[in-house]
């Protein structure tokens, strides 16, 4: 589950001054739901995730992340998070399966339970070809199994995904999309952003348009269809952004 | 506050540094390779090219002297001179190197020596050419020679008892032990290097385990697994406080090593006659390390936070590059001679290290120096590292675009 609630993030720049990238935005995430947050470069997604993920601290507002509180148990949020980017890169000098025990040892998870863990996850995304070979020696659809198979070690409840599939190839992307939507078939709350009309279509439960840092409209696709009497979801967006402006 | 994250972080980066080249190279290729090729290698090829001219004869030119023939026929008798008619482009001669030295004796010579008068020779030469300085030493030898040789004859011819010519004999004797000899000569220049190679081989891991993370993109995914960023911060502090001693410890080696073959290379060598042996006590050696050990940490800490800072790997080499003549201004003037330890250059931070080593190293030991040195080190190394856990905190810092 995650509850946002007001959640606020201001940035001083030298030039622009202050530079409000997140404005207030609450929302609500159900287990076995996909919550998707669209919004065109700059909006301030990434930024409303890497506070949900704590990442950043938020400067007002606070968030509830499986049942943890981002402010003040940012730690124990973590351990219940799996967050995915196309930012979070890997370590190149260490291989697949070393890159995936550290992250289940800071996890806590002792070794028995990890061996067993990786063991499964690796089986289950046909890693095991590739476990012992060193991460810059990975293609990218690879790369990008051990970044899922990383967010997957500890099993979390909540899933974020910031942008998984920009720049990756048609097939890498499809294999993050269908991981998506194994994350909710396996009663995960996941939570993701993206800027791609029919990524929304296709994978959400529920669709946040977010612009200049707020959450102008939310809801099912149908229900975002009915209000704005429109089919297609690009001119949903576009309609909701251009009301804005 | 759980160690086992600090732990497993500190592993991690122990693996991933030990498989990066450029960490490896400063780590232990340079430290140990350093100091034999510095010292061995240096010291023999400077023996061979000293022994090449050792051994040739030194082509030299006798300008005048045609009414002193008693003495050019003993120019040409003296060993390992091959004297040579004199010309009037002896400059020329000289600076081109066909000839090495000239001398020039002035009309009556001999007959000014028959009569007790002083006269002089004139020696003409290359200044700092190796072959020049080793001919005018032979001619400067033959010139005593003859010199002291004139003065007993005129004693003898005087019946004047030989005695006279030197009433006062000067000796001196070495009371210093062999450790402050040696600690005096090298001491110095060890502090120094230690000193310089504990910051640099911190460096290289500081620069990869702040701003490298940041360049590939690695931050953002260790930041969201659960490990506190004092942990993170103190494992990574730890793999660059491990590389920057292992760059010490690896260069005490190297250097012991280094000193143990230039003494086998002397005894090869017996015409160089005897060598000054390494003389270090291992308190001295201990105690050295001892005072370095905050002194890591210091570096360590403020290597990683000026690191951390840096958006690009790029940027924190300019910004760690010129930090080096920050450690080796002290550290050489630590070297100058003259130089002493007092209260307030105690509280220099790495000037005081570099001071009190040099003592250390000629076996004195000034207790409240080193008190005070240890601990104003530590506050210095506490001081850098809190800096380095706040500024992990900072997302301006780890985020800075």
């Amino acid at each position: 589950m995650i509850e946002a609630q007001s959640l606020t993030k201001v940035f001083q720049d030298k030039k622009r001054g202050e530079i409000r990238a997140v404005d207030g935005v609450s929302f609500r995430c159900q287990p076995g739901q996909i919550y998707g947050l669209l919004g065109a470069n700059g909006a301030g997604k990434t930024t409303a995730l890497r506070i949900l993920a704590t990442i950043l601290e938020p400067t007002n507002g606070t968030a509830k992340v499986a049942g943890y509180d981002i402010v003040t148990e940012p730690e124990k949020v973590r351990a219940n998070v799996g967050f995915l980017s196309t930012a979070t890169a890997l370590y190149g000098r260490l291989s697949a399966q070393e890159f995936v025990e550290y992250f289940g040892r800071l996890h806590g998870l002792e070794e028995a339970e990890l061996h067993r863990r990786i063991d499964q996850i690796f089986e289950r995304l046909d890693m095991n070809e590739f476990r012992d070979r060193r991460c810059d020696k990975l293609s990218t659809g690879m790369k990008q199994k051990v970044s899922i198979a990383r967010t997957l070690v500890h099993d979390p409840q909540v899933m974020i995904f910031d942008e998984p599939t920009v720049g990756l190839d048609v097939m890498t992307a499809r294999t993050i999309v269908q991981f998506i939507r194994e994350c909710r078939e396996h009663g995960k709350t996941v939570i993701f952003s993206t800027h791609v009309m029919s990524e929304a279509e296709k994978l959400c439960d529920t669709i946040g348009i977010i612009h200049g840092g707020r959450i102008l409209a939310e809801g099912t696709l149908a229900e975002l269809r009915q209000r704005y009497r429109q089919e297609d979801l690009e001119e949903i967006f576009v309609h909701v952004v251009g009301d804005a402006q | 506050m759980s160690l086992r994250n600090v732990g497993i972080v500190y592993r991690k980066e122990l693996t991933d540094s030990l498989r990066d080249r450029r960490t490896l190279i400063s780590m232990i290729l340079v430290p140990l390779l350093l100091f034999p090729v510095l010292m061995v290698g240096l010291s023999y090829i400077a023996g061979e090219v000293i022994g090449e001219a050792r051994r040739q004869p030194s082509r030299v030119m006798v300008l005048g002297g045609e009414d002193s023939p008693g003495v050019l026929a003993a120019l040409r008798q003296a060993p390992k001179l091959s004297v040579l008619p004199g010309r009037p482009d002896y400059v020329d001669q000289i600076s081109e190197k066909r000839i090495r030295a000239a001398v020039e004796i002035p009309p009556g010579f001999e007959a000014a020596l028959e009569q007790g008068n002083q006269t002089a020779v004139k020696i003409y030469m290359y200044e700092g050419d190796l072959k020049s300085q080793v001919g005018i030493e032979r001619l400067q030898k033959f010139f005593r020679d003859l010199s002291d040789r004139t003065v007993r004859e005129h004693f003898a011819a005087r019946h004047l008892p030989e005695g006279l010519l030197k009433p006062i004999n000067i000796a001196q004797e070495n009371v210093a032990s062999p450790e402050k000899v040696w600690g005096a000569l090298f001491g110095g220049m060890i502090s120094y290097m230690v000193i310089l190679l504990s910051m640099t081989g911190a460096m290289y891991p500081a620069m990869d385990l702040a701003a490298g993370e940041k360049e590939r993109g690695t931050i953002e995914t260790i930041l969201c697994s659960p490990v506190s960023r004092t942990h993170l911060v103190l494992g990574k502090f730890l793999m660059v406080m491990t590389a920057s001693l292992a760059t010490v410890a690896l260069s005490a080696i190297s250097l012991g090593g280094s000193f143990y073959g230039l003494g086998r290379l002397a005894v090869m060598q017996a015409d160089k006659g005897p060598s000054l042996q390494m003389a270090i006590s291992l308190k001295s050696i201990a105690a050295v390390l001892t005072l370095v050990l905050p002194l890591a940490v210091f570096f360590s800490s403020a290597l990683l936070a000026i690191s951390l800072f840096a958006k690009s790997y790029r940027e924190a080499q300019s910004y760690l590059t010129p930090l080096t003549f920050v450690v080796i201004i002290p550290a050489v003037v630590a070297m100058l001679p003259g130089t002493e330890l007092n209260a307030k250059l105690a509280l220099v931070p790495i000037l005081n290290t570099a001071l009190v080593s040099k003592e250390i190293m000629t076996g004195t030991y000034h207790w409240k120096y080193i008190a005070m040195i240890f601990a104003s080190s530590c506050v210095y190394a506490a001081a850098a590292l809190f800096i380095a856990v706040k500024l992990f905190q900072r997302e301006e810092v780890l985020f800075r675009a």
